[in-house]
């Protein structure tokens, strides 16, 4: 089968690779119809996370139709699946918690070491995300093998647009988890640092979940409109001082809730971001959290952070004083994609969420290494990918005529 | 450097120097403060143990023996179950790597083969030394093993609802002692590594009824999409 493969920092080609083959008794492999890029893929494609081996085919935003079926799979032929990016057992402590992404068991005992040794605890699997969460290969490719079929795959009923749905596999479930790590009550201001497709969805979740204000956060005029569009303030951090806007649109009290939508390699004028984008480039630390350090002094006494966001390594100059004295709490985590799969489910199938306004593009598998490249270089317009293997190379196809209306 | 967050645009290259000395001064603190600490541990070998830690997680000299393994798992299954899986021993082989067979004599005794560097096997009987049914099984191979080794692996209950944790202790004479355990490293046979590793499979299968595999395709054409490789 064709396949995106990862050979190194900004360098992804499309290989002809073997087909995956069922490996489990609760296995299933799947057609793919709809990959899409992640904002984390990046985070790969820049080389900032350890682990990758040359050749290692990328994806963890999966759906398609069930063509091979292990004895041990309650999923029949022909059925259109989303796959949640966590590989995850369900029988484990922390399956059975709903901690999905913790899961014990889903990352290889050899793979496992690293994990353990980088953050004390082996951490969970997940599809496409390199070695250190135990090297599955994703699915930018035309086939792809789901361990633990019974547990993560979410059947989509007839009628429901790829699109509509594709994002259950990660990014809606992140933003929605986001929202919910903020524990926001009825009246807050919730500041959102970074409007990609997981803060344009943590907007979306917070206001579902009652918030009275959004403030979204970046740098990117397109994605600054999408936010607007779904009914947030709007601030260009290059135009203002970040810190000073939130204290006098809040009233000198500051975000109840500050959200990192942003991660390991936050863009930034300050100069702890440049001396941060100087140490990772020469090894000395792994993260550029200028977002990160942001929220935390941003946020009012006694508020909650939530990080979606991704880190990997050490962070330098955390302010730990500014966390402490003002008394904050924070909550983050890599998704637990099943639990949260079927109430958004049917929230879509009721038109609660809106899922699509910010799809941009629309490529084959075939032009996946430059989809890459203009999802690093063309932020603004490239708002989300999606990769489909049943297009023709060159069928490239601009969207984003809709425009997200608030309800 | 510090503050520099909150203070912003203090010239920082004046002081370059200043904060190297200073930084040479902090390490040569620190080896000394380490130094101290490390002479004073081996004086205080002798004095009784206040900690209730496993054996295995001793520091130093406290050890009673450097090459005892410790390695403890929590599994959510109870202690009978476990017990009765880890005591026919012919299915250790289904998650310990580099165990090819276990054969069962008799009540007591078993015939280990086991997987050597370069593609080789090697055989030792072992002979159960400790036998508590649901809770203790502990071995330890017989005369002219060319691998000396000694197990016991416990099944303690976790707190309610939460299965069991299952403790593996190993003592073990390696091959050609130093450069034998150098091999066995490179191959990542190491005892330690393995021992983790097996607890890991030993999870994996008593929770999931399978032992994980991330076996998948990839660009490497050396590789099948069947097997597992790292």
């Amino acid at each position: 089968m064709r396949a995106l493969t990862w050979h190194g920092r900004h360098d992804v080609r499309v290989d002809t690779v073997p087909d995956p083959e069922i490996v489990h008794p609760r296995d299933v492999i799947i057609k793919i119809t709809s990959t899409a890029i992640c904002g984390s893929d990046l985070h790969l494609f820049d080389g900032y996370i350890p682990t990758m081996r040359a050749g290692d085919i990328l994806g963890h935003e999966n759906m398609g139709e069930v063509v091979e079926v292990g004895a041990k799979s309650p999923l029949k032929k022909g059925q259109r699946v989303v796959i949640p990016f966590t590989v995850s057992c369900g029988s484990c402590y922390f399956c059975g918690k709903q901690q999905f992404s913790a899961c014990d068991n889903s990352n290889p005992a050899t793979t496992s070491d690293m994990s353990e040794t980088l953050y004390g605890y082996p951490m969970g699997g997940a599809l496409g995300y390199a070695h250190l969460t135990g090297g599955y290969a994703g699915g930018q490719a035309e086939y792809l093998r789901v361990p633990y079929s019974d547990v993560g795959p979410v059947v989509i009923p007839d009628g429901m647009p790829d699109d509509q749905v594709l994002f259950l596999s990660d990014i809606l479930p992140t933003g929605w988890m986001a929202a919910e790590n903020a524990e926001i009550e009825p009246g807050d201001t919730v500041a959102v640092w970074g409007c990609g497709p997981v803060g344009l969805f943590a907007i979306q979740s917070a206001f579902l979940m009652g918030a009275h204000r959004v403030i979204a956060i970046d740098h990117f005029p397109r994605r600054l409109e999408l936010a607007k569009g779904l009914g947030a303030e709007i601030l260009h951090f290059r135009e203002v001082n970040v810190r000073e806007a939130l204290f006098e649109m809040t009233g000198g009290i500051g975000p109840d809730a500050c959200i990192d939508c942003v991660g390991m390699e936050a863009h930034g004028l300050g100069i702890d971001n440049i001396l941060d984008t100087v140490k990772a480039h020469t090894f000395l630390g792994t993260d550029r959290p200028a977002a990160f350090r942001q929220a935390i002094l941003s946020c009012r006494k006694g508020g909650r952070v939530s990080v979606p966001g991704v880190y990997g390594g050490m962070m330098d100059k955390f302010p730990i004083g500014a966390f402490m004295e003002k008394g904050l709490t924070m909550k983050t985590g890599q998704t637990h994609v099943q639990k949260y799969t079927a109430e958004l489910l049917r929230m879509i199938e009721e038109g609660k969420i809106d899922t699509t306004f910010l799809v941009s593009h629309h490529a084959s598998l075939e032009d996946g290494p430059d989809m890459y490249r203009h999802w690093h270089d063309h932020q603004d317009t490239y708002t989300k990918i999606i990769l489909k293997p049943g297009l023709e190379k060159g069928a490239v196809q601009t969207q984003q005529e809709k425009i997200h209306e608030p309800a | 450097m510090t503050g520099f967050l909150l203070s912003g645009d203090e010239d920082e290259r004046g002081d370059t120097l200043q904060r190297t000395l200073i930084g040479a001064a902090a390490m040569a603190a620190a080896a000394g403060v380490a130094l101290y600490f490390g002479r004073k541990r081996s004086e205080t070998a002798g004095e009784p143990l206040l900690s209730d830690a496993p054996a295995s997680t001793l520091r130093g000299s406290r050890k009673p023996d450097p090459a005892l393994i410790g390695r403890t798992v929590t599994i959510n299954r109870n202690a009978q179950e476990l017990y009765d899986f880890w005591r026919k021993f012919e299915n250790l082989s289904q998650f310990m790597d580099n165990v090819r067979a276990v054969e069962t004599l008799d009540n007591s005794r078993s015939r280990w083969t086991i997987a050597a560097p370069a593609g080789t096997e090697i055989e030792f009987v072992s002979r159960i030394t400790e036998d508590q049914p649901g809770r203790v099984i502990a071995w330890e191979s017989e005369e002219g093993a060319t691998i000396r080794n000694a197990g016991r692996v416990e099944f303690i209950d976790a707190a309610p609802g939460r299965g069991t944790m299952v403790r593996a202790t190993i003592t073990y004479d390696p091959p050609a002692g130093t450069v034998g355990r150098a091999i066995a490293k490179v191959l990542q046979r190491e005892p330690n590594v393995q021992a983790r590793r097996d607890l890991r499979r030993f999870k994996q299968l008593m929770e999931t009824g399978e032992v994980t595999s991330s076996a998948s395709p990839s660009g490497r054409r050396s590789e099948e999409p069947t097997k597992q490789y790292l």
